[in-house]
């Protein structure tokens, strides 16, 4: 496989073919700064080293445009500051190409500056970190028999410290915590903030009176532990959403404009109006639905409707958005505004399709929904108790509190988000990307898998099938010919036959049709039947090209789309998994047909509309599978979805899980690791309540002191986090790799 | 005690140097490349 990066062909291609237009578009696509310079981003998903950065970086600064140029290798991007009056920012992408790093503009629209969110999160974490460390130096002392005046001057000081850490560090669950109780809802940060918020009140007043207990300790540490599963978490998340930014290919942000006039200028996607008259080149992908003005164009539909052949349409045919040019240059005119084509209506239907999965409740937030009543009925009998039967009410409020931090789910708010953060990393090794943990969940979930046919259990792409059954001599003419054209049928002849020599004659391209060529007195025509002037071929299932010699037919070269490498044994483990399979898709039944017998999948439906995919993806809990424009909408539906790195953006988007290069074994990889997931989560809460179960009995009793709080506390999160990290061995191969080797050959 | 009073603030001082340390390095970025910053230190050209 040679490309799967479809906007690093389109830069290559834009460049080849002047590129005002193409400014335009990275002019949209920048951000102004405030001197005058423009920024851009570029991704570079194959730099890795040292001398990458500096060829990189060297490459850029050397044109005059360029201000400041800065890789940043963690991201596989490249920042660059240009002065749009000193030279084209089209000559960018083609600079950093000539270094040898494949590169395609990002659109900053799905990236905003930096991460407030994570930068929130580290900065409380900091703050956390240092309190909890200090406070406890001055606990330590006076567990260790720090007295009277001593004692006093170290809680004072502890409390000097704690109160504006927790204020600080504390906001990320008190307004979480205070936004699920304005809804009359409870998450796990309901019972943290409570916990938290009264084990603080207490300490302080101890400390007013010199009381001998003080739990400030316990909070800045609970905080801690928590900040830290919260950062992962988000980290976790963060990794996989901008790898998949990466992956995004400059989409359509606009088209050429032919105006009355004659001339040429870009308007961008949301003004264009039905009636204008677009231009596109071979590659672009239509931006609005629209009708063809030109003769011969052709569209590759498969990322539109699964239709694997070229769809080649006549002069006035109608083409919806998100089709790609295969002829052109051509005209279209467009006959719908982009709020109404193809892409928005698949865009309404997946929120519409949003409503039904968000009743899903995430098991976390399930159980505290348990959990917090309980605690805090016990906590209030444990005041209660002590008051009535001892009379002594500030024991009962120091005994209930206790209750109150012993209980504070430390472990129970681990407990999950550790498992999906180590999740997470062994899909990450393996080159499949998660979106959230709740995704996780409902993977483990799953009893039915859906297909999608193009692109999902093939490759998307076709290839010689009858080559050796071919002549050599027309193989050898049809390899130097092939070379000449971009048309995807041809592409796959020369990828098939590498070794075509420059042919020794004059050729000229038909675009749409075929190539023809002249060498002495023959005449050479490659293309379709109707090019060759071959009218008797009958219809076929599969797309053939013809190759003719003065009207002669010499060969025919039949093509299919290719299934992917190992689709048969992963459908099979599928299978085993006791999971029933189907395969949705809106391509003709004889292909479909072909490609379900060949991988083994009983129950295919062919000629399926988006709609129609969408209804059969809401029976059960469905896993669906699938990449094109026209699954969006069931990918949004399924109980859970995947996509293939190669998918359309609006199908990566709508998608949990998407996975990069070839192997269709991510699929049982996934649910294979969910279940594992699923058991260790579950495994975690049982332990959890099982520390609470010993020790809130004893808190009960009033037996924790500071001391007992802060060892049950740490050692029961560790236990979970150990736990946790039980998934990353055994089960399924353990693929120990570099995981941005993984992706990185999802892109050569 | 005179020496704790000593010790104490120097401790904390101490402590805050390091998260005003770790606060400054956020902001100014110096968390945004990890990968590309242990592989500039090999870039011995400018």
């Amino acid at each position: 496989m040679t490309c799967c990066i479809p906007g690093e062909e389109e830069l290559a291609e834009a460049a080849a073919h002047g590129t005002e237009a193409n400014d335009a578009a990275l002019l949209t696509l920048s951000r102004r700064l405030s001197d005058g310079t423009r920024q851009l981003e570029f991704a570079i998903p194959d730099a890795h080293c040292a001398a990458c950065i500096r060829s990189i970086e060297t490459a850029l600064e050397a044109l005059p445009q360029v201000e400041m140029a800065r890789v940043n290798l963690s991201k596989r991007r490249v920042r660059v500051v240009f002065d749009p009056a000193r030279g084209a920012p089209s000559e960018l992408a083609p600079a950093i190409g000539a270094s040898g790093y494949h590169t395609y503009a990002l659109d900053p629209a799905e990236d905003k500056d930096g991460d407030p969110v994570l930068r929130e999160l580290v900065k409380a974490l900091a703050v956390a970190g240092f309190a909890a460390g200090n406070i406890m130096l001055f606990s330590v002392s006076v567990w260790a028999g720090a007295n009277e005046a001593t004692r006093d001057l170290f809680h004072w000081i502890s409390a000097l410290i704690a109160l504006p850490a927790i204020a600080y560090s504390g906001r990320v669950f008190f307004r979480s915590a205070w936004r699920a109780m304005r809804v009359g809802r409870t998450n796990m940060d309901v019972p943290i903030s409570i916990g938290v918020t009264l084990a603080t009140a207490l300490s302080l007043f101890e400390t007013l009176n010199s009381g001998q207990h003080a739990y400030f300790d316990a909070s800045v540490t609970l905080l801690f532990f928590l900040l830290i599963g919260r950062t992962l978490d988000h980290l976790m998340r963060e990794r996989a959403r901008s790898a998949i930014t990466n992956l995004a290919r400059l989409a359509p942000r606009g088209a050429t404009r032919i105006t009355q006039e004659g001339g040429r200028d870009y308007v961008a996607l949301d003004e264009i109006e039905p009636g204008m008259l677009l231009e596109l080149r071979a590659g672009d992908r239509v931006p609005v639905d629209a009708v063809v003005e030109s003769e011969g164009a052709s569209f590759d539909y498969a990322i539109v409707s699964g239709e694997t052949a070229p769809v080649a349409l006549p002069a006035g045919g109608a083409v919806v958005a998100g089709a790609n040019t295969l002829s052109g240059p051509l005209l279209v005119r467009a006959t719908k505004p982009a709020a109404d084509s193809f892409l928005s209506r698949m865009i309404a239907l997946m929120e519409a399709a949003e409503g039904a999965r968000t009743k899903q409740r995430r098991i976390a937030d399930r159980a505290a929904a348990v959990y917090a009543p309980i605690v805090h009925t016990i906590a209030i009998g444990t005041f209660l108790g002590w008051g009535v039967f001892t009379g002594n009410w500030h024991m009962a409020l120091l005994n209930a509190v206790a209750v109150l931090i012993i209980t504070c789910p430390c472990a129970l708010a681990l407990a999950v988000p550790i498992v999906h953060v180590v999740a997470a990393g062994r899909l990450f090794e393996r080159g499949i990307l998660m979106k959230d943990g709740a995704a996780l969940e409902r993977a483990a979930e799953v009893d039915r898998v859906a297909f999608d046919k193009t692109g999902t259990l093939t490759l998307g792409h076709p290839r010689v099938t009858n080559l050796a059954q071919v002549p050599l001599e027309a193989r050898l003419i049809a390899a130097s010919l092939a070379r000449v054209s971009g048309h995807p049928l041809s592409r796959a002849l020369g990828e098939a036959l590498p070794d075509g020599v420059p042919f020794a004659g004059v050729v000229s391209e038909f675009r749409g049709k075929g190539i023809a060529a002249e060498r002495g007195d023959d005449v050479f025509r490659l293309g379709s039947a109707d090019f060759v002037g071959k009218t008797d071929a009958g219809s076929s299932a599969q797309s053939e090209v013809w190759l003719s010699r003065n009207g002669l037919a010499l060969a025919v070269f039949r093509f299919e789309d290719e299934i992917r490498p190992d689709a048969v044994t992963s459908i099979a483990e599928l299978k085993t998994m006791g999971l029933p399979l189907r395969l949705l898709s809106g391509d003709r039944p004889e292909p479909v047909r072909h490609v379900a017998e060949a991988v083994g999948i009983l129950d295919a439906r062919a000629r399926l509309l988006p709609e129609n995919k969408l209804e059969l993806v809401g029976e059960g809990r469905t896993m669906m599978v699938g990449d094109g424009i026209n699954d969006a909408p069931a990918l949004r539906a399924a109980h859970v979805s995947m996509a293939p790195a190669s998918a359309a953006d609006i199908g990566r988007a709508a998608a949990d899980f998407v996975f990069t290069g070839e192997r269709l074994s991510a699929v049982p990889f996934v649910i294979d690791t969910a279940r594992r997931a699923a058991r260790i989560v579950n495994q975690n809460l049982v332990i959890a309540i099982g520390y609470n179960a010993i020790a809130v009995p004893l808190a009960v009793m009033g037996h924790v002191t500071p001391l007992i709080a802060a060892i049950a506390m740490s050692s029961s999160s560790i236990i979970v986090v150990a736990n946790a990290m039980r998934l990353r061995f055994g089960g399924g191969e353990a693929v120990l790799r570099r995981p941005d080797r993984t992706l990185r050959e999802a892109h050569a | 005690m005179s020496g704790l009073i000593l010790l104490i603030p120097i401790a904390i001082g101490m402590g805050l140097v390091a998260l005003a340390a770790f606060l400054w390095a956020l902001r100014t970025g110096q968390y945004e490349d990890l990968e590309g910053a242990s592989y500039r230190i090999l870039d011995d050209e400018d």
